[in-house]
């Protein structure tokens, strides 16, 4: 365990997975050593005097009783200041620094809610893990959709909170590593409730830009399709990529079925911290999607039959309808249609007498 | 000098002794009404070593939980907590410990009980408003635990909108109102100990003759004074915009939540100050008194507290350099913030002279303020990682802050602990056991050093703070954390046994048992309902010349005049 700790870095610090990091490891160490010394001076000076004067019997009167020393007070009042001073300001110069972005950043929006991570790319491509180039600098424009989050990869030595109602940046410029992708942890530092430490994320750092823009590209499989074939999927998506298997197995390995789909979105939005999705699961935060749809859900006044609109808007305004024994404490969801669709679609295997059809 | 009773600093064996302020009423009324000072001590002693025990058990629920990094994820189980108890029982530790526990902590249990006798004084100088303040802990404290009956509170003891305003934990109003109710209680105390040592300093003691401990409570005073109405504030917004939905903080009804953020910490930061002040009050108390010898550099000490009281009114800014506030308003607070480390790295320099040539004695009381040397060394420097903008953006909301603030909160925790011993024999007329006492401290500071030290590397990895789930990287720092505060609660549970048990086995107390020279020594243990059958001579509080050992009283007795030699140096 230790070792498996040591080896993303030293004893102190996680490995430098940015650019940026060496001023933020430089400054730690520089104050580091500074505050071992004095720490040295005063425990060990401590320890020496609790020894060399300490009372041998009741009647052991003290060796000295001297009461001040202007000269020396003067000292250590004077010293402490002198070095504090290269303190702020380096730390000020690389707080600077690791603030103002450079005019060629990359953009990539980030949007976080209790309790995923979603990133939007410029082809409007959005992911739950945040994938970037290395040494390109990276600008986040980040927004939250309900309380306060913070956005924070230990190994690029970054931080910044996620404030609903405006937008807060954060940029950085990924070391990478040659000819393969590297990761790095991405947490919510920010506490934000229930599952603030279930709130969290990958950083992919693909090698080089082609790397990254080729990933890009490809990472929505459907966009790929043209408007015949999108039809022929939506029609019968099994079928369709059994055929297109025949003609194009790397696209075909990539699709999924809508089904498949929304199974990923309820592990990759977060949706399985709270809905359980099997018989006999323990009950969670939320209600279980077992045998949910088209059966009566009971709520808190009244009850409804679980059909798609209401799946749809207990995703996209889950305070409309709370059911009976459950708090309301999930926001609303930004998912798009696609994903609606995929996540009903999965909902609807999530029954005793489900059927393929 | 010439008034001085020299048959009163007997303690017990003087007929002064045989009416005290234990015995001077009986029943529980005359304890719910005193206007007493000392007896209001007592009872906020007794009340915050028990919110202080509560607490600890928390910490330890929450730290036993975290021996397993992933629980109650798909597959997994809860361990003690599920994620919302989890974070219901950090958020009680946190709020316990600060509001209830250690901001009263050394001022109202301790100060109450010798601030007037430190002036040779009656009692404080408005006791009614003393039992008021009292009652307003009690409410504001009961308030707190009947909210977790009420629903509980998640949001941290922090109460960062909009979590606050959204979240479904129906104790949010109750504790905040509590809160509201502590706030009140602090200011009065502050209100009272200001006006008492402006109105009730005898004559000839001038500001520059008074212990430090009063220079510390002075200053913490103010800070209560001025600070804590801000608090007061905020919260009253905070359950305003819960209750009624009104705008102030939540961007939703177009608020502002940072805006909450410099409001909480305009008060917040400052109490830092009132809890760690007092602190250095009785430190300065203990290191002379267990040194036998003349504390170094009175002056120095005396406006480095005022220092503190006035630069911790300027840094709550520190608190937010990743939250959103401008560059230019981090760069500033960040400068601030690096003048307070000068006058409290004065007092630490202050104190190592004082210990050199000294004879000392390593009592129960001394082993706590020798801990919080080491303690408040580590807790004050790592607060430069902190202070500094571009590491803090690293550090910010991990472990390493959790240990930090630790260091430096619980290093109040131990003074409070080693005052506690201090003046148990004044407060209770009985000695605990040494042998007892050196073990609860020794094993509660080596156990806390172990919890809080493991967090440092922890929090550098970048471990978050309040998370329940965790990484399998970082599980072996918790395992030690979580065995260092095992240690610390055997540590704490001995040091209570032990104070417990002198009051049926410890020995009678004598009038002065550590040789001290400030006022409340001069009066018998337990001290009589009015305190002085004659007003104390205003001494030197740090000349201790005229005492000696008197094997027979177990304690120290007053020099004839002619025994006391001459001064060895001049103070200040």
């Amino acid at each position: 365990m230790m070792s498996a700790l040591l080896a993303r870095g030293d004893f102190w610090m996680p490995m430098q997975g940015a650019e940026g990091a060496w001023v933020v490891d430089w400054l730690f160490y520089f104050i580091f050593w500074v505050s071992l010394v004095f720490f040295i001076i005063i425990a060990g000076g401590m320890f020496w005097f609790m020894w060399r004067y300490r009372r041998r019997h009741e009647e052991h009167g003290p060796e000295s009783n001297v009461s001040h020393n202007t000269a020396l007070e003067l000292t250590w009042t004077i010293i402490p200041t002198i070095l504090l001073i290269p303190m702020f300001w380096w730390g000020f110069t690389g707080f600077m620094d690791a603030r103002v972005a450079p005019n060629n950043a990359y953009d990539i929006n980030v949007i976080a809610q209790k309790w995923s991570w979603r990133f939007v790319y410029p082809n409007n491509y959005d992911d739950n893990n945040l994938h970037v180039p290395a040494g390109v600098p990276i600008r986040l424009v980040m927004r939250s959709e309900d309380v306060i989050h913070s956005c924070y990869i230990p190994d690029f030595r970054v931080k910044r909170d996620v404030v609903p109602g405006r937008y807060s940046t954060l940029w950085f410029t990924a070391k990478g590593a040659q000819g393969r992708t590297t990761e790095h942890h991405l947490f919510c530092a920010e506490y934000c409730g229930t599952s603030h430490s279930d709130m969290k994320a990958k950083v992919i750092v693909h090698p080089s830009r082609e790397d990254f823009d080729a990933w890009l590209a490809n990472a929505d499989p459907l966009k790929q399709l043209t408007p015949e074939q999108y039809e022929a999927y939506v029609k019968d998506p099994e079928g369709f990529i059994e055929e297109l298997r025949k003609t194009d197995p790397d696209l075909a390995a990539r699709l999924v079925t809508p089904v498949e789909h929304g199974r990923r979105l309820y592990e990759k939005k977060g949706c399985a911290q709270c809905h359980t999705i099997t018989k006999d699961a323990p009950s969670r935060n939320g209600p279980t999607w077992w045998n949910v749809y088209g059966h009566k859900v009971l709520l808190r006044d009244g009850s409804s039959i679980a059909d798609e609109n209401y799946l749809r808007e207990s995703i996209v305004n889950p305070g409309a309808k709370i059911v009976a024994g459950y708090d309301n404490i999930m926001g609303p969801q930004r998912v798009n249609d696609r994903e609606i669709d995929a996540l009903i679609a999965f909902i609807k295997t999530l029954r005793d007498d489900y059927q393929k059809p | 000098m010439s008034s001085y009773d020299a048959a009163a600093a007997r303690g017990p064996d003087s007929a002064a002794a045989a009416d005290n302020y234990l015995t001077h009423g009986r029943g529980l009324l005359s304890w719910a009404l005193t206007l007493d000072h000392k007896r209001i001590g007592v009872m906020y002693m007794t009340g915050i070593i028990i919110f202080f025990l509560i607490g600890g058990l928390f910490a330890l629920l929450v730290r036993t939980s975290l021996l397993i990094p992933q629980k109650n994820v798909p597959g997994g189980t809860p361990f003690i907590f599920s994620h919302d108890n989890y974070n219901l029982f950090f958020t009680l530790h946190g709020a316990i410990m600060v509001f209830i526990v250690i901001i009263p902590g050394i001022p109202a249990a301790m100060g109450n009980f010798v601030l007037p006798l430190m002036l040779g004084a009656k009692d404080v100088a408005f006791p009614r408003l003393n039992l008021t303040s009292w009652y307003l802990w009690l409410s504001g404290a009961a308030l707190a635990l009947l909210s977790i009956i009420m629903g509980g509170f998640d949001t941290g003891w922090t109460f960062y909108v909009p979590y606050s305003t959204d979240t479904t934990f129906a104790g949010v109003i109750p504790v905040l109102s509590g809160v509201f109710l502590l706030g009140f209680s602090s200011i009065f105390t502050g209100l009272n100990f200001i006006v008492t040592i402006h109105k009730l300093r005898p004559p000839e003691m001038g500001w520059f003759r008074m212990p430090l401990m009063l220079w510390a409570t002075y200053a913490t005073a103010v800070i209560q004074v001025l600070a804590t109405p801000v608090l007061g504030i905020t919260l009253l917004l905070l359950i305003v915009e819960r209750a009624a939905g009104i705008g102030v903080f939540n961007p939703a009804l177009g608020g502002d939540p940072v805006l909450y953020q410099h409001f909480f910490w305009f008060y917040s930061h400052p109490a830092v100050y009132i809890m760690i002040l007092p602190a250095m009050g009785v430190m300065s108390e203990l290191l002379s008194v267990f040194s036998r010898k003349h504390i170094f550099g009175y002056s120095f000490i005396a406006f480095s507290s005022v220092a503190i009281a006035i630069f911790g009114f300027l840094v709550w800014g520190h608190h937010m350099f990743v939250s959103g506030q401008s560059n230019l308003i981090s760069t500033v607070f960040s400068f601030l913030t690096f003048s307070v480390a000068v006058p409290s790295a004065i007092k630490m320099f202050n104190w190592l002279a004082t210990l050199y040539g000294g004879s000392i004695s390593f009592r129960a009381p001394m082993i706590y303020a020798l801990s919080f040397m080491w303690i408040f060394g580590i807790g004050g420097l790592t607060g430069l990682f902190l202070g500094t903008l571009a590491v803090d953006v690293h550090l910010h909301d991990t472990y390493f802050v959790v240990a930090h603030f630790h260091f430096v909160m619980a290093g109040t925790i131990f003074v409070f602990f080693g005052a506690v011993h201090y003046w148990w024999p004044k407060i209770t007329g009985r000695m605990y056991n040494e042998t007892l006492g050196n073990w609860g401290a020794l094993l509660s500071v080596i156990g806390f050093n172990i919890t809080f030290l493991a967090q440092f590397p922890l929090g550098t990895h970048g471990m978050p703070r309040r998370y329940y789930n965790y990484e399998e990287h970082y599980w072996i720092y918790h395992v030690v954390s979580t065995c260092g505060a095992y240690l610390a609660g055997i540590g704490f549970v001995l040091t209570v046994i032990c104070l417990v048990q002198s009051l049926f086995r410890g020995r009678k107390a004598p009038a002065n048992p550590w040789g001290g020279n400030t006022m409340e020594w001069y009066c018998p243990s337990p001290p009589p309902h009015h305190n002085f059958d004659h007003p104390p001579p205003v001494t030197d509080p740090y000349d201790f010349s005229g005492w000696k050992y008197d094997e027979k009283a177990g304690g120290y007795v007053r020099r004839s005049p002619a025994e006391i030699p001459a001064p060895a140096s001049k103070g200040h």
